[in-house]
């Protein structure tokens, strides 16, 4: 019995001793490394899809966009001017009408588990790319739903008369029209180019519908692995035509739940997390950052411009300046909005820095009401939108924000909600006097913001439900949209932010921003000014830990590439 | 021993036949047509659902159905679940192994803490440290699961950084699934980064196996003071006592032997207890095992999966609780003649 137990004692002793320098030991450099090399990323939903043509939704652009595809040309830089990608150059002929791209020579598919590339990227490519959307005969076309919500929404394929193939590397799209937010709209996410070898050896399989769901693109990252609603895993694409992205996994975490993305911010199980909630609580915390940028997108009060009293521009101008827009970004966005000056954001290339804005002034509103010929003030209604969006969170409390504001200067104010479809279907038969309302961008050419909120046509059929519609106005938006000279688009669009300022259709009240929480080790710009986030420049900085002196010289290398 | 196999085996299998009668009335308690929930088709064409019919033979009288379930889940066929719309069978077999290894770690930590300090509370019988630990027993097994769970998240994922709060290993590390129980696979793998991996699923493991074990560990607790306490009152204990055995020989060579043998017959029934209390603690932690499935299921009204889940869940403790007896009878000859199952 005693031997026995002794026996069982030294096998039991054995066994812990083995158990605990298996967790203790053997490993410290390897661990660092790993976690070095990759970013996980808390992403808020799973995408739709992994073709980011399909798709305007957000997520599924920050999933797919700029890690698996490029596109042709690129925003770049502070102003978001246009640049190179897979094209080199690209040349538009004086009328406007036909543009041509150099391609490169040099860009490799990714090659993963499901698809080997045996030649380099070239014109099939582009043309495989954009028939797709244009082209109703073309044999992807009507693959996954037949929807390009974004083409669609642009007008492309009314606007594209037809892409040509020059040589292998040169692509021209002959254009119906000339159209300067053309070139705009190929530099957005949603323009991405497909590999069209990956496309034929689909259709042999007949698998069409897998071009959606396992992507070939020409990115910094490839598909490794996805499992719906729980992680996207993505490999560097180590023969990534420029440099090779710094971090060689980056895996996004689908974790819907606000507070679950916050919990695993804290607890260093992410080291990304998009969309955080506690702003004070991460901006406390010396190991993690918030960071955010402000969205192109405008929360707005509109006049209907066509009742009484606002058929008076100095009506407007009163109400205008009547209303505190610093108390309304404080209380209703919770200060996580940028002050809107004019429709469109400060950010966008097309800002007049010179444009003049109106302060809150109650005194001022008082005598023009005065001069208008209300001096008792009068009763007015405010249609507030019943659904949460970006632009504005609460329209209701802002409605309430601004009866408040109004009755100081002697005008009454009236709430009006309905359901979110009749609410739209009234406001376009023009019942309101007054409404809050917003518009999201689909891409960042200024006219993107001009024409759809407050052009003529767009109060005829559109979304101006301010009903205002100037000739002046309109004339500088074709000029715009005729003109390739940046300078001079500039200062088209200055001038109809003057026009605006001054006549009032509507008070632009905030650009809502859009948050980001990393950990301080994550270094490199991820979100960007437009369309989806790219993890391309990211990587994780060695942080103060003795462990971290265990660098092995593969990674070095890596990290001065 | 035979006899006790003989007897063990028909309990088992008339437990079996009692749970698929629950689990077959189910269908028909459930809303909706019970075919339907049966096999968890909602989509089914007409044609589908005639050759449905058929096979669970809905047309013949209610033994026929019955037998007729009965052969399906013979098969391992489970029938679909309404929300996934993927078979039951291939989810079970994906999430109950991690549901095992997290009940098995949990019990193996409420045993190693539990019964040795049951053993030190008994042998201090009416003393201080025996008061102390009888109270700390008291307060831990009163304290809820889920506030538990949430406040060890709390402390020790968001305070102090040291442990992870959901989920069983890292996102970055990539586990092809072979048997389904975490530290195994890991070591089948090839992966280059297998002792981080192995590392990292410890570290996620600790939390919520800590939090299970607290209420099972002071039941452990109390069973072996108790069971300690008979011992040493024994006429055995008091004769070693008389041969001039010193303290250490009589508690480590004779008491602690008599007195596991007792606990041992407990581990089983203990073990159910554990498996519901792993099904809270998974959905805090995020641990993708059978109970958050099964919670899910409820939320969406999944009537297939919440009936195969159950029967399946229900077995496996069973089985456990049969195999707990049968290493008590190998440890203990006196149950082995035992006349009556237990």
């Amino acid at each position: 019995m005693a031997v026995l137990t002794m026996k069982f004692n030294a096998i039991f002793s054995l066994t812990i001793a083995a158990f605990v320098s298996l967790l203790m030991g053997c490993n410290e450099g390897n661990k660092l490394s790993l976690s070095e090399r990759s970013i996980i990323y808390c992403s808020e939903g799973s995408p739709e899809t992994f073709n980011p043509q399909l798709s305007t939704s957000g997520t599924t652009s920050d999933a797919t966009a700029k890690q698996l595809y490029n596109s042709l040309i690129i925003y770049k830089g502070k102003n978001n001017t246009l640049g190179p990608s897979l094209a080199k150059s690209w040349h538009v002929t004086r009328d406007g009408k036909k543009i041509t791209f150099y391609l490169r020579q040099d860009v490799s598919f990714h090659q993963t588990s499901y698809f080997s590339p045996t030649r380099l990227f070239n014109a099939d490519d582009v043309l495989f790319s954009f028939n797709r959307i244009l082209d109703q005969e073309h044999a992807f076309h009507h693959v996954s739903g037949n929807q390009y919500p974004f083409f669609q929404s642009v007008k492309f394929s009314e606007l594209v008369e037809k892409v040509e193939k020059i040589n292998d590397f040169t692509v021209r799209f002959i254009l119906k029209r000339n159209d300067s937010s053309f070139l705009a709209n190929l530099a957005t996410d949603y323009a991405v180019i497909l590999s069209e070898e990956y496309g034929q050896i689909l259709q042999e399989k007949s698998a069409e519908h897998e071009i959606d769901i396992f992507p070939i693109g020409t990115g910094p990252f490839k598909l490794k692995d996805y499992r719906v609603g729980s992680l996207i895993r993505f490999y560097r694409h180590e023969s990534y035509w420029q440099e090779q992205a710094k971090i060689e996994q980056l895996v996004y975490d689908i974790s819907p739940s606000k507070t679950s993305r916050l919990t695993k911010l804290l607890a260093k199980e992410c080291d990304v997390s998009s969309y955080p909630i506690a702003h004070a609580k991460i901006e406390e915390r010396s190991d993690l950052q918030l960071e955010s940028i402000t969205s192109l997108n405008v929360g707005y009060f509109g006049f209907n411009t066509k009742k009484e009293p606002f058929d008076n521009k100095l009506v407007r101008q009163a109400i205008s300046l009547a209303i505190n827009k610093q108390a309304l970004i404080e209380t209703v966005y919770r200060g996580q909005a940028a002050w809107a000056k004019s429709i469109l954001p400060e950010t966008s290339w097309a800002y007049d820095k010179n444009t003049p804005e109106l302060d809150y002034d109650p005194v001022r509103a008082k005598s023009l009401l005065e001069v208008a010929g209300y001096p008792q003030g009068f009763s007015m209604d405010i249609w507030a939108m019943p659904v949460q969006r970006p632009y504005n969170p609460n329209a209701v409390t802002m409605a309430k924000l601004i009866q408040a504001d109004l009755k100081k200067v002697g005008v009454t104010v009236k709430i009006v909600s309905y359901e979110w479809s009749t609410f739209l279907r009234r406001l376009s038969q023009g019942e309101h006097q007054s409404f809050l309302l917003g518009w999201t961008a689909d891409h960042p050419d200024p006219d993107n913001f001009f024409t759809p909120i407050l052009s003529c046509s767009a109060s005829e059929l559109g979304n101006n439900r301010t009903f205002w519609c100037n000739k002046e106005y309109d004339q500088l938006l074709q000029k715009a949209l005729k003109t390739t000279n940046m300078s001079k688009r500039k200062s088209y669009y200055a001038k109809a932010m003057a026009i605006i300022n001054e006549e009032m259709p509507l008070l632009p009240i905030a650009h809502s921003k859009r948050f980001q929480a990393r950990g301080i080790d994550v270094e490199g710009d991820i979100l960007s000014n437009f369309g989806g986030i790219s993890f391309y420049n990211a990587a994780k900085k060695a942080i103060n830990n003795e462990a971290n002196t265990i660098v092995q010289p593969e990674i070095a290398d890596k990290a001065s590439n | 021993m035979l006899t006790f196999t003989l007897r063990r085996l028909s309990l088992f299998i008339f437990t079996m036949l009692v749970l698929t009668l629950l689990s077959f009335s189910l269908s028909f308690l459930f809303p909706g047509d019970t075919v339907i929930n049966h096999s968890g088709q909602i989509n089914a064409s007409a044609a589908e659902l005639a050759h449905l019919n058929q096979v669970y033979q809905m047309d013949k009288n209610i033994f026929n159905q019955y037998g007729a379930y009965l052969t399906h889940i013979l098969n391992g066929d489970f029938g679909q679940s309404m929300a996934s719309q993927s078979p039951i069978s291939n989810e079970i077999i994906k999430l109950l192994p991690a549901t095992i290894e997290l009940s098995l770690v949990a019990l193996l930590i409420a045993m190693s803490v539990g019964i040795p300090l049951g053993f030190i509370a008994a042998i201090k019988h009416n003393k201080t440290s025996d008061n102390v630990i009888l109270s700390l027993a008291m307060l831990g097994y009163s304290i809820p699961v889920f506030w538990l769970g949430l406040l060890a998240i709390l402390v020790f994922s968001i305070g102090l950084g040291w442990l992870p709060s959901a989920g069983q290993i890292s996102l970055l590390f990539e586990i092809e699934f072979v048997t389904g129980i975490q530290f195994f696979d890991i070591l089948l793998s090839d992966s280059p980064y297998k002792w981080q991996a192995f590392r990292d699923a410890s570290a996620h493991m600790i939390l919520p196996a800590c939090v299970i074990a607290l209420a099972p560990a002071t039941i452990f607790i109390r069973l072996s003071r108790a069971s300690m306490i008979d011992v040493l009152a024994a006429s055995y204990i008091r004769a070693a006592r008389a041969k001039g055995l010193n303290f250490q020989q009589i508690i480590f060579r004779h008491a602690i032997r008599n007195a596991l043998i007792q606990i041992i017959r407990h581990v089983g029934l203990q073990f159910a207890n554990l498996v519901t209390i792993a099904m809270v603690t998974e959905v805090i932690f995020s641990w993708p095992g059978i109970g958050r499935w099964l919670i899910d299921s409820i939320y969406q009204r999944d009537y297939t999966a919440i009936q195969s889940g159950l029967l399946v869940l229900s077995c496996f403790i069973f089985i456990v609780h049969i195999l707990t007896d049968f290493i008590y009878a190998a440890l203990n000859p006196l149950a082995r003649g035992n006349k009556h199952g237990s």
